[in-house]
């Protein structure tokens, strides 16, 4: 039963192929029903792969499909690696992939590109599979920039939007960045090791030296920013936003921007061997974690507020990654997959619902109008925040003790960072859902809107789906702990005692909730407060405003220098230059064509004699 | 008493001469071919004599060749100079100047 991983696989591919070529002519809604069909198919191809994995004693598997690419004596294999993170991994992402494929087929009802989006979500589905069953890094590699590709797709998708089309450029760029990273790790590792499969970096991690196990960590953790939008590189997330809301659920919160923590997680044995590089990992997560929830705290757009905390939760995955706590990474993952997937489909049920409306000062009072949108969002919002018993409680909680046990001053940003996400989250609860409905006036330039109806039920269903999941999702910790345990390299973490396991657990609990209640504080019945959404975090600390001064514009004033002086005058001038020269060498030789027979009479005479005195002057 | 070759040649060199100069200085297109003619006959004196003292009889076939091919010349020469003249009135080759860069 294992061995039905390729179906998996086979199962979105097809999907992606008969779109393709018969998409039009299905037409809408169709051609979504046969996509969802296609992914609920390879659901059910992971579900079947798990029940088989469970049977088996060694629990990786690896499943070669056929010879790839040679490289000298070396071949590169199409194979896939069955283990329990791999499946873990399929599970959700085919799990949520489903439920959003479902929700678009309301959702982009009456889009005027209805079969393409659902052809890239299909390929996207594809690509990120092959990421994860990958048994190498040059065919996760594949996949990697399978999903990349695809993200771009589907963020530029209202192309003819100048915003959208720009924002789908800039991630397209901030990812190939990263990739320069992933491309670094892969040479180091080849090069010393002569292989690329996971298993063989694994085992051969110990021959390495130090500095190159720093370098390929390193290089690793770029990758990593670049998909998993951690700092330097995250801002582009934000403006990824710009794309429909299904692909903000599914790729930029739960799947795709996984992948950089997924390879993380996957390169474990090569990441204990070096403190130095976790140390770097586990600062750049906790930096990310923290920066991305005060930006969270100041933003006006629903989905850059859900943007931002995604950003915020991936710091934390990378965290505990850096800490050495990989299941607690993965247990986020997969509760953030849920939590955040249902936020964002909330969050697309609201503007699907207000014609559009993203600002946050323009909702309120949608407690009473849509009600299961409503009843959904509560569990998603008390999730996030962290609140018990549900998932997010828990999987942070994980986190942040992992964070405890390897360093103190990280614990205590990742606490901050927290206690941000409570009041964020409280934040947009408050101004979406409670309060007077602000959009049923007209202001600042915008008309009323009508009241909104509650969303169809294929929209309906996955919300309650994804909400049942973010509420349990917590009780599946220890198993899914015990599960993945094995995959993982041994990080010698201090076991925590179980006092002192409690207490953090109290803090946790205690923070979230008070990230909450203050929040609920603040913003109950005031829509605006200046003094708390500052510029300085409005404009995401100013980091786009730096790249643009410290790159963006340099790059601009280069390409003007060589658009007006360069090529005009370097160009143009060595070009125009020889024509010059061999039309005033011209100009001067035309003067012995001057029409005298004498003149040439001359000249001939004169070279004759020249010649008969060079002749005797040879001959004597 | 037999006349060295060397007279003979110089003789021919001094004919070249004049015949050189004559084109260079002289502006009529008639007299600017008697010196052409000139220059041709001294290049036939001196290849006779060169034929004499080498008992060489290519020398002399070749003056035949020069012969002809110098009345065919004139010929066509003639025939364009008379040409220019009925058009132009005058026969001095500076006002032919026309054809210039």
């Amino acid at each position: 039963m294992v061995y039905a991983a390729p179906w998996m696989l086979a199962c979105a591919l097809g999907g992606f192929v008969v779109l393709v070529a018969f998409g039009r002519r299905l037409g809408e809604p169709r051609a979504g029903w046969f996509a969802t069909a296609a992914i609920g198919a390879a659901f059910v191809v992971a579900v079947i792969t798990w029940i088989g994995l469970l049977g088996h004693n060694n629990r990786q598997l690896t499943e070669t499909l056929f010879d790839w690419v040679p490289i000298g004596s070396y071949q590169v294999k199409v194979s896939l690696l069955i283990d329990p993170l791999s499946v873990t991994m399929c599970l959700f992402v085919t799990g949520v992939s489903a439920l959003i494929h479902l929700y678009s087929i309301a959702y982009m009802h009456k889009e005027r590109d209805f079969t393409k989006f659902f052809v890239y979500l299909n390929l996207f589905v594809f690509s990120m599979l092959l990421l994860v069953l990958a048994d190498n890094l040059l065919l996760t590699f594949v996949g990697w920039e399978g999903v990349g590709v695809c993200s771009y797709w589907l963020v530029a998708f209202y192309f003819d939007r100048d915003s959208a089309a720009s924002a789908g450029k800039k991630a397209f760029v901030y990812n190939r960045i990263g990739d320069v990273g992933m491309l670094v790790a892969m040479f180091v590792l080849f090069t010393h090791l002569h292989t690329l499969t996971y298993v063989g970096i694994a085992t051969g991690a110990p021959t390495l030296t130090g500095t190159q196990v720093t370098l390929v960590t390193i290089a690793l953790l770029f990758a990593a920013a670049g998909k998993s939008a951690q700092i330097p590189l995250f801002n582009w997330l934000a403006d990824a936003m710009e794309g429909p809301t299904p692909v903000s659920a599914l790729i930029h919160a739960a799947t795709m921007v996984t992948a950089g923590v997924y390879l993380l997680c996957r390169m474990s044995h090569l990441l204990v061997l070096t403190s130095s590089g976790r140390a770097t990992i586990a600062v750049v997560g906790a930096a990310t974690a923290f920066v991305a929830a005060t930006i969270a705290t100041a933003q006006q757009d629903i989905k850059k507020v859900l943007a931002f905390s995604t950003v915020s939760q991936l710091g934390f995955m990378v965290l505990a990654v850096g800490s050495g706590a990989y299941t607690a990474a993965i247990f986020l993952m997969v509760a953030h997959a849920f939590f955040k997937g249902l936020l964002f489909l909330g969050a697309g049920s609201v503007i699907h619902g207000l014609d559009g409306e993203q600002e946050l000062g323009r909702m309120g009072g949608l407690r009473t109008l849509m009600a299961w949108t409503f009843a959904t969002f509560v569990i998603g919002w008390l999730a996030i925040a962290g609140v018990p018993p549900l998932s997010g409680f828990f999987a942070k909680g994980d986190v942040l003790k992992g964070a405890w046990s390897y360093s103190k001053p990280l614990w205590a940003i990742g606490l901050v960072a927290a206690l941000l996400t409570g009041y964020y989250m409280t934040r947009l609860f408050v101004l979406a859902f409670m309060g007077d409905p602000r959009f049923l006036k007209a202001a600042g330039g915008r008309p009323a809107l009508a009241p909104p109806h509650d969303s169809p039920w294929v929209m309906r269903l996955p919300l309650v789906v994804l909400a049942v999941f973010a509420a349990l999702a917590g009780v599946f910790g220890p198993a899914l702990d015990r599960f993945l345990n094995p995959v993982f390299a041994s990080t010698h973490l201090a076991p925590l005692s179980g006092t002192s396991s409690a207490a953090l657990i109290t803090v946790d609990g205690v923070v979230a909730v008070a990230g909450l209640a203050i929040a609920w504080w603040l913003w109950r019945g005031r829509a605006e407060r200046p003094a708390l959404t500052p510029q300085f975090l409005a404009r995401v600390w100013y980091w786009d405003d730096a790249y643009d001064a410290v790159i963006g514009r340099p790059g601009q004033a280069l390409a003007r220098t060589s658009a007006e002086v360069i090529d005009p005058v370097v160009i143009d001038g060595a070009v125009l230059g020889v024509a010059a020269a061999a039309r005033r060498v011209a100009r001067q030789l035309r003067g012995l064509q001057n029409g005298y027979l004498r003149s040439y009479a001359l000249l001939f005479a004169v070279g004759t004699a020249l010649l008969v005195a060079y002749l005797l002057a040879r001959t004597f | 008493m037999t006349i060295p070759a060397a007279w003979y040649l110089i003789v021919s060199a001094l004919l070249f001469g004049i015949g050189a100069v004559g084109v260079l200085v002289r502006r009529n297109a008639l007299v600017m071919f008697m010196c052409i003619e000139l220059m041709l006959n001294a290049a036939n004196l001196a290849l006779v004599t060169f034929a004499r003292v080498l008992h060489d009889v290519g020398g002399q076939a070749t003056v035949f060749f020069v012969l002809v091919v110098a009345a065919a010349e004139v010929t066509v020469g003639l025939g364009i100079v008379v040409a220019i003249f009925r058009k132009r009135n005058s026969a001095v080759v500076d006002d032919l100047h026309e054809l210039q860069g």
